[in-house]
């Protein structure tokens, strides 16, 4: 089939994709976007998050044909040029970022849990990044990270 | 020629300068081995077997042949050289012959267009199994009656090391027998790599692996082609943990691409994830300890069986990990240790971060808890009271010949304010069971442990270990620009950016760049045994002091004198338009075997240690925990990068904190029932707690700067540590790791 697809505000498409494909795989095989991340590829891991029409999913769970029409962001999307958005930023000022495989869903995450809560407490944080598995952390520096996306 | 540590270097060492590819990875551009892509390229799959242990009578590749869109459907027949791979010892067929030994061991490949098509004709690929009945039990496996899965027996390794008395006696005795379950690295990023082949015949490889010349030599090997006809570069890894020491996609991609011609992309999902790469090795382990009244330990007796599954991967140097450090960082004039590595029909079992002290770990803290215990002490003074220091002997005879501060990490510890008891408004996440709603507070009890671990730092054993490290420094836009290049692999822990610290620090200069790690520069070792940094970093020190030494020399006939030290703006006046490249071979001190009968020897380079302080909470009813907080202090001689150093600790803290509460790969019957993230639990940011630090730096003279290696020790003394806070909190004696609900509740009972 043919996919039609908004990704970081540009019209795509993609041909000659098989029905039981997933959007994250056309994103990464197809549209050339491989940040995405394919650590579990079930749903439980979060590495694979993306903006589906503004709403954080695992792009992994999604069927590429559900996605026609729609407007999709990536962690590639985050950034203005070189400028990194200040989640992006605060990663890497923070040392959350080591084997760096989780980061993209991490930082997708984040960027939505700032957009509806800036000033986010430990708590609040932790549940928006629950759905985010981490093996190299133990997430204490991701915590710090968000803690300093939030000042800026 | 000694060169000056410029402690205030910016960027230099001690300090803790922005990854060089945080950038990269935060803006999902940086090319991990599963981004990979070629024009034209195939994919390939991998046919395993759902039997721990059969017979393999025939395979018919028929019809996965006739699968449109299928380009090659290879078994043994046709890999070219030896059919054999292995760590220490090659005893694992690249593609199965004529039997199985594990649930999940390669039979056939397929590469097609499109991954689906792949995995499609892998399911049309016919293979008649004559089922027999698998060895299971460690233990029994390397008795007399099992019946031999290898040739040679199913002992892969038998350590006995004997010091002082044998027949000691003690006031106080107690003993116990603990288990450890199969712990999985678990690592994010899944095994996966591109071959490209070559016009001289020969492949290009592109693969996340912890040690590429190591993979290149078994490759060869399997392939039958020369060194250079098998090139490897170090695509970017999603973590590794030990689960990457192995061969997982390398020689099969290898296979498929020198076979269609094509370059060929192999990614494993993660149930494939699961069978494709060793796992830590489930261990039993029989302990006694005697002691004086006062706690002071007469003696240790252990036996240790460690699982080590179908094929030998690093079996042999577990298993003298786990009987050297068996007794842990204590005095004991009077031990014996025994310990077996075993070959059963369970999933091969080899490299995971703390790799044989984890399991002996978990055995010897709880002795020292049930010894308090059994004495009415204080858990930490007992510990204090044993505890080894500078100077102490090993079991094996070595003397620990630098800072060994067992005491001040458990009294660090120790003196940190507690974490205040839940009360305020309820927050369902602090509880254990979380927004599961399954206690407001009722039944939950609060317990307080301690650990203390050591671990062994760099390859052991007469081992020759060592890096290369190669440096180009040149004039680039007026000025001096060096180019550091290793074979060494950067896995997530940071050794790019330690790499680019020591230049800075050794040559005074700012634009260090690192180059791609591959193999053609020399050997750079495995990231494992937390060596890289002392090792791969003592090889750049090394080959700075090498440029240092030209760099005088020309300045000498530059300018007329000698000079003891270079600016940057001396240093572009020596160079000019030249290049200086160096390539310099390091090594540690050497290491010596294990005397065969007795264990003694000077085994190991250096000595870690870390200790840990578990807050848990425990709903009793439920039998639900809920980790509050994870205190740590260890030594780490020098913090080459204080940042890095934090990440690393906070991280293997939390995989013993997973191995304590919830990591377990079940296996019954030889068969793995939990291969994905919904059954193979790894802890959530709402599984772990805040983890508070405290870094000693107490120099070793035998290492560069004096570091120690960091990555391994705190995953020892975690796991212990929240064990023990378990059992304070419910009375139970908990002798099984991970601690699941029915061992705390009334469910089942537990094994004491």
């Amino acid at each position: 089939m043919r996919l039609n697809v908004t990704v970081n505000g540009e019209a795509r498409q993609a041909d000659d994709v098989w029905e039981g494909e997933s959007l994250l795989y056309v994103l990464r095989e197809r549209l050339g976007l491989p940040g995405s991340k394919n650590a579990c590829e079930q749903g439980e891991c979060g590495s694979c998050t993306v903006y589906l029409d503004g709403t954080p999913v695992c792009s992994c769970l999604v069927a590429a044909g559900q996605a026609e029409g729609c407007e999709v962001r990536t962690v590639e999307g985050l950034a203005e040029g070189d400028q990194l958005d200040r989640v992006q930023q605060s990663f890497v000022d923070a040392g959350a970022v080591q084997c760096g495989f989780c980061t993209p869903g991490l930082v997708v995450a984040a960027h939505d849990l700032l957009k509806r809560v800036p000033n986010p407490s430990d708590p609040e944080i932790r549940e928006a990044l629950a759905g985010n598995l981490c093996r190299c952390t133990g997430y204490e520096k991701i915590l710090d990270a968000v803690r300093l996306a939030a000042t800026r | 020629m000694t060169s000056p540590t410029r402690e205030t270097t910016k960027g230099g060492v001690g300090d803790s300068p922005l990854r060089p590819d945080g950038t990269l990875k935060v803006r999902g551009e940086f090319a991990y081995s599963s981004d990979l892509w070629h024009e034209d390229m195939l994919w390939g799959a991998t046919l395993r077997s759902p039997h721990p242990y059969a017979r393999i009578r025939s395979v018919d590749i028929g019809e996965a042949l006739k699968v449109p869109g299928v380009y090659a459907v290879l078994t043994h027949n046709d890999v070219p050289g030896t059919n054999l791979y292995g760590l220490e010892h090659p005893d694992q067929p690249v593609l199965a012959v004529d039997v199985v030994r594990y649930h999940g061991e390669s039979i056939a490949l397929v590469a097609a267009d499109h991954p689906e098509t792949a995995r499609r004709a892998i399911k049309k690929i016919k293979v008649d199994y004559e089922v027999l009945t698998p060895i299971t039990d460690a233990e029994a496996a390397v008795g007399p009656d099992a019946p031999a899965l290898h040739n040679g027996g199913n002992v892969v390794r038998k350590v006995h090391i004997e010091r002082g008395d044998q027949h000691a006696t003690a006031d106080v005795v107690v003993s116990g027998v603990y288990e450890v379950g199969m712990q999985d690295q678990a690592f994010l990023g899944p095994e996966s790599g591109l071959a490209i082949p070559a016009e001289d015949g020969g492949v290009d490889l592109y693969v996340a692996t912890q040690w590429l010349h190591v993979d290149q030599k078994q490759i060869c090997f399997a392939l039958d082609l020369p060194t250079d006809k098998v090139r490897l570069t170090l695509a970017g890894v999603g973590g590794a943990f030990g689960g990457r020491e192995d061969l997982s996609i390398q020689v099969h991609a290898c296979l498929l691409a020198l076979h269609t011609g094509k370059p060929v992309k192999m990614v494993y999902n993660r149930e494939e994830s699961f069978y494709g790469h060793v796992h830590r090795h489930p261990a039993k382990l029989y302990y006694e300890h005697g002691a004086d009244r006062d706690g002071t330990l007469r003696y240790v007796r252990c036996r240790i069986y460690l699982d080590g599954g179908a094929y030998a991967s690093s079996t042999p140097a577990v298993v003298a990990n786990a009987a050297t450090l068996g007794i842990g960082p204590y005095n004991v004039d009077n031990v014996t240790v025994d310990c077996w590595g075993a070959y059963t029909n369970n999933p091969p079992c080899g490299a995971m971060r703390g790799f044989g002290a984890v399991q002996a770990g978990f055995a010897y803290e709880s002795q020292m808890d049930k010894l308090a215990a059994a004495l009415g002490i204080d858990p930490v003074d007992v510990r204090v009271r044993n505890a080894m220091s500078e100077g102490s002997v090993m079991p094996t005879g070595q003397v620990v010949d630098s800072a060994a501060p067992v005491e001040e990490l458990l009294r660090l510890v120790k003196e940190r304010p507690l974490p205040p008891a839940t009360d305020g408004p309820l927050d369902l996440t602090a509880m254990p069971g979380g927004v599961s709603n399954t206690t407001h507070g009722e039944g939950v009890v609060r317990g307080v442990g301690y650990a203390v671990g050591i671990k062994n730092i760099c390859f052991s054993e007469g081992f020759d270990d060592y890096s290369t490290a190669r440096l180009r420094l040149q004039v680039i836009n007026g000025e001096p620009a060096a180019v550091i290049h290793t074979a060494a692999a950067e896995v997530g822990q940071g050794l790019v950016t330690i790499q680019q610290q020591i230049v800075r620090t050794e040559l005074g200069i700012d634009q260090v760049t690192v180059h791609p790690a591959d193999t053609t520069v020399g050997n750079g070792g495995s990231t494992s045994a937390s060596r890289q940094t002392y090792v791969t970093g003592g090889a750049v020190k090394a080959v700075c002091e090498a440029v240092r030494e030209k760099l005088l020399k020309l300045a000498v006939a530059r300018f007329g004198e000698p000079r003891s030290e270079l600016s940057a703006p001396d240093v572009v006046a020596v160079l000019g338009d030249d290049v200086i490249e160096e390539t310099v071979e390091w090594r540690h001190r050497p290491t010596t075997a294990l005397d065969p009968d007795t264990g003694q020897g000077f085994a190991h380079v250096q000595y870690g240690f870390a200790a840990h302080r578990a807050v848990v909470d425990v709903d009793v009813d439920l039998g639900l925990v809920k980790v509050v907080e994870l205190a740590c202090a260890q030594d780490v001689g020098k913090a080459m990068n204080p940042q890095a150093v934090l990440g690393q600790i906070h991280g293997g803290s939390t995989q013993g904190l997973g191995l304590a509460v919830m990591e377990e790969i079940q296996v019954s019957g030889g068969k793995v029932r939990n291969p994905s993230f919904t059954d193979y639990l790894i802890p959530t940011v709402l599984d772990t707690p805040p983890m508070p630090v405290d870094v000693l730096e107490l120099a070793d003279p035998h290492a560069p700067y004096g570091l120690r290696g960091v990555g391994e020790p705190p995953t020892i003394s975690s796991t212990p540590a929240v064990v023990a806070a378990i059992r304070a909190a419910t009375g139970l004696a908990l002798t099984r790791v991970p601690v699941r609900p029915e061992h705390l509740t009334d469910t089942q009972s537990p094994s004491a």
